[in-house]
């Protein structure tokens, strides 16, 4: 088991307002954006998922297209393995 | 406080009449750009402006100009802009959409002869979309029209046009300039000021609709053009199309004329009268909507209607139009400039028109 | 699937209480986040840029965004700012009219390349050279996105569009014009800078060059213009994550991003 991830901040995502652009991706500093594989919105396209380790620098919001992300940042780190902590 | 204007009665050159009348129906924008024989309009409100609080803007194109006029009446401002025929050409794209966003303002159209008449009661621009259409007869009645030219305007949020001519434009004439200072007006709450901003409800002035987006709905361009089409109608059913008619009811020949053709046809009228012919006028007030009801009252019991007009043919259309073949429509004159094409048609005289008609009294039928 | 191990699976999407909201869904002065504009699009993301300066410079009640015709067109009736909505090539002129009615508020200007360069060349370099204390907008992505994605006149040479299918060839349709350098070098201008929003920084940075050009504005110094690069995938025929790289090599090579002219004390 590795360590627990510290997390700083979490994003909530409108996967239904996603166009798949995939610009978060790419935008993400501490690289914890993944696109689906697998799965699709209803409108049919791939949406992010976030992973532990969200910094909330907002990086997200400030290049999606389409409005999809909510940024929070917590005032004291959490950590993540599995569930928080 | 606005400074009312002074003067009582002087020698006016009818630019600066034109000018006053602007100023008096409350026009505190107006822009332009110099083309003859509009510019003195120009010059005169860049004058008469800035003592009351309102801006002349030059601008770099009659586009421009338009342009310019379509955001200060945004504002609620009454504005105005002009220019001769070639001018309004530009402008035309403008006037049309503006009737779509519901902004009023006025438009000279200080002609160059009468050849602009299809431009102005068809429109030159694109669309299902009428501007009223006021032709004064000269410096006399022009200040009347251009408060009325406003008030339509701003009655129906549409563009509405004022058709003038060199002679209305270079003409000294002593007339009585009313003086009095112009009552501030609200804006209409339409209107933009800033303010509704941050409310939910900012406000919205479109040619493409008044409706904000919900829930990812963008313009509904048929649900706009429908109530732009019921506003049409209710603005066109909304003017009393407006004509003056003298001598016509034991007239043979009823005589149709616009602007200053109409004071010569009215000085022809009065000499063939006085030579026993019994000779009538007709001359619309409001070219759109045309008065067409009076000119088949008017033309009742006459055996023809001659439609003297300067160009080759545009407002016996609609004099056509009127009579659905009632009378028979005879169209004179023709079209008849000087060497500069700038308006001025020195054979166009009483006497040239006495005989015209003469000549078709004599023959008869 | 990923491959990643187990304890790096998704986190949940509840937010703790103790959380500080450090950027919403849809900024304050957008209605509607939903839009019909490609996905990658870099329209919207500007528009955003714009909306968060006005609400950081507490303008909202204080200003009228005049739109050009184009993509953007669709954010016209969706913004919680008064907006005049002008014909293509003449927001310059129609912001104008609003300016001088109304010199107390903070008047704007959103155009596409096609609207302000093509159609409406005029009306800015009049408008810059008048001293207009208006901020004119144009958002770059080299194409008439709207219309289907044909040249501009800000289409770099070698760009691929619907009608330089081989790259724009200066022999054939002639060169692109640098906007922000023509208005720059104009008597009457305080302050010109080209921004992008191909990634989160030179969206922070854009986003400032809108500060300072609403800051001089206000201060009535004279004209500001601000041309901020945006992706156009689908004008570019590129994939959507190709875009923002697409936008660095191909047209920021041409259009340069930074201040080009400041007179901010």
């Amino acid at each position: 088991m590795t360590d627990s991830i510290p997390v700083r901040g979490t994003a909530v995502i409108d996967t239904e307002a996603c166009k798949g652009c995939d610009l978060c991706i790419d935008a993400c500093k501490p690289d914890v954006l993944v696109m689906t594989t697998d799965r699709t919105n209803t409108r049919g396209y791939r949406f992010p998922e976030l992973l532990a380790g969200c910094t909330a620098c907002r990086a997200c919001a400030d290049v999606c297209p389409d409005f999809c992300f909510q940024v929070h940042r917590f005032e004291t780190p959490r950590q993540w393995n599995g569930a928080w902590s | 406080m606005e400074r009312g204007l002074v003067v009582t009665r002087q020698l006016a050159e009818g630019s600066a009449i034109v000018a006053h009348a602007l100023v008096e129906a409350g026009c505190r924008f107006f822009a332009g750009y110099p083309m003859t024989p509009f510019t003195e309009v120009l010059e005169h409100m860049a004058e008469a402006l800035p003592p009351v609080g309102g801006l002349c803007v030059n601008a770099e194109s009659e586009l421009e100009a338009v342009g310019m006029v379509w955001g200060a009446a945004a504002t609620g401002a009454r504005a105005a802009t002009g220019s001769t025929g070639q001018g309004l050409s530009l402008m035309q794209e403008s006037i049309a959409e503006a009737t779509m966003a519901g902004i009023g303002f006025v438009v000279l159209n200080m002609a160059r002869g009468q050849g602009d008449y299809f431009q102005a009661t068809r429109g030159g621009g694109h669309g299902d979309y009428r501007t009223p259409v006021l032709a004064p007869s000269g410096p006399a009645d022009v200040t009347q029209l251009v408060a009325e030219a406003f008030d339509l305007a701003d009655r129906w949020r549409n563009p509405v046009l004022v058709v003038g001519d060199y002679y209305l434009a270079h003409t000294w004439v002593d007339i009585e300039v009313s003086a009095g200072p112009t009552v501030p007006r609200p804006a209409p709450a339409w209107a933009l000021d800033g303010t509704s901003g941050g409310s939910g409800r900012a406000k919205l002035v479109s040619p493409l609709g008044t409706a904000k987006q919900r829930d990812g709905v963008g313009y509904d361009l048929s649900e706009h053009y429908a109530a732009c089409d019921r506003r049409r109608q209710e603005m066109t059913a909304g003017i009393t199309p407006r004509s003056e008619s003298s001598a016509v009811d034991d007239a043979e020949i009823v005589v149709v004329a616009y602007g200053t053709m109409s004071r010569l046809a009215a000085g022809a009228v009065a000499e063939l009268r006085a030579a026993g012919h019994r000779v009538g006028l007709i001359r619309p007030i409001t070219l759109w909507p045309f008065p067409a009801a009076d000119v088949l009252r008017a033309a009742d019991g006459a055996r023809m209607v001659v439609v003297y007009e300067n160009n080759a043919g545009q407002m016996i259309d609609d004099v056509r139009l009127a009579l659905l073949g009632a009378t028979p429509v005879v169209g004179i004159n023709g079209f008849r400039t000087d060497s500069s094409a700038f308006g001025i048609a020195p054979d166009a005289t009483v006497d040239a028109l006495c005989s015209s008609v003469r000549s078709l009294l004599g023959g008869g039928r | 699937m990923t491959n990643r191990p187990d304890d790096l699976r998704v986190v949940p999407g509840e937010v703790p209480d103790d959380a500080t909201l450090v950027a919403d869904f849809t900024p304050t002065l957008v209605d509607v986040g939903a839009h019909h504009l490609c996905p990658g699009c870099g329209e919207p993301v500007a528009i955003r840029a714009v909306m968060d300066a006005l609400a950081l410079l507490d303008l909202a009640d204080r200003c009228v965004a005049v739109f050009g015709i184009g993509c953007s067109t669709a954010f016209s009736n969706n913004l919680d700012v008064e907006v005049l909505q002008a014909l293509h090539g003449r927001a310059p002129s129609v912001a104008t009219g609003v300016a001088r009615m109304r010199p107390e508020l903070a008047v704007f200007t959103i155009q596409g390349d096609g609207d302000m360069a093509n159609e409406g060349l005029q009306e800015v370099l009049h408008a810059a050279a008048r001293g207009e204390r208006i901020v004119c907008i144009m958002l770059n992505n080299g194409v008439f996105g709207e219309t289907g994605g044909h040249l501009t006149v800000t289409t770099t040479v070698g760009q691929r569009t619907k009608n330089t299918l081989e790259g724009r060839d200066p022999a054939q349709h002639g060169h692109p014009m640098q906007i922000a350098e023509l208005v720059a070098g104009l008597q009457g201008v305080a302050y010109v800078a080209r921004g992008a929003v191909n990634d989160a920084g030179n969206v922070a940075r854009t986003k400032r060059m809108i500060v300072d050009a609403f800051t001089v504005a206000r201060q009535g110094l004279g004209f500001a213009l601000v041309e901020v690069l945006t992706m156009c995938p689908t004008g570019w025929f590129v994939p959507t994550d190709e875009a923002p790289a697409y936008l660095a090599d191909t047209i920021a090579s041409t259009h340069r991003v930074g201040v080009l002219r400041s007179e901010l004390p």
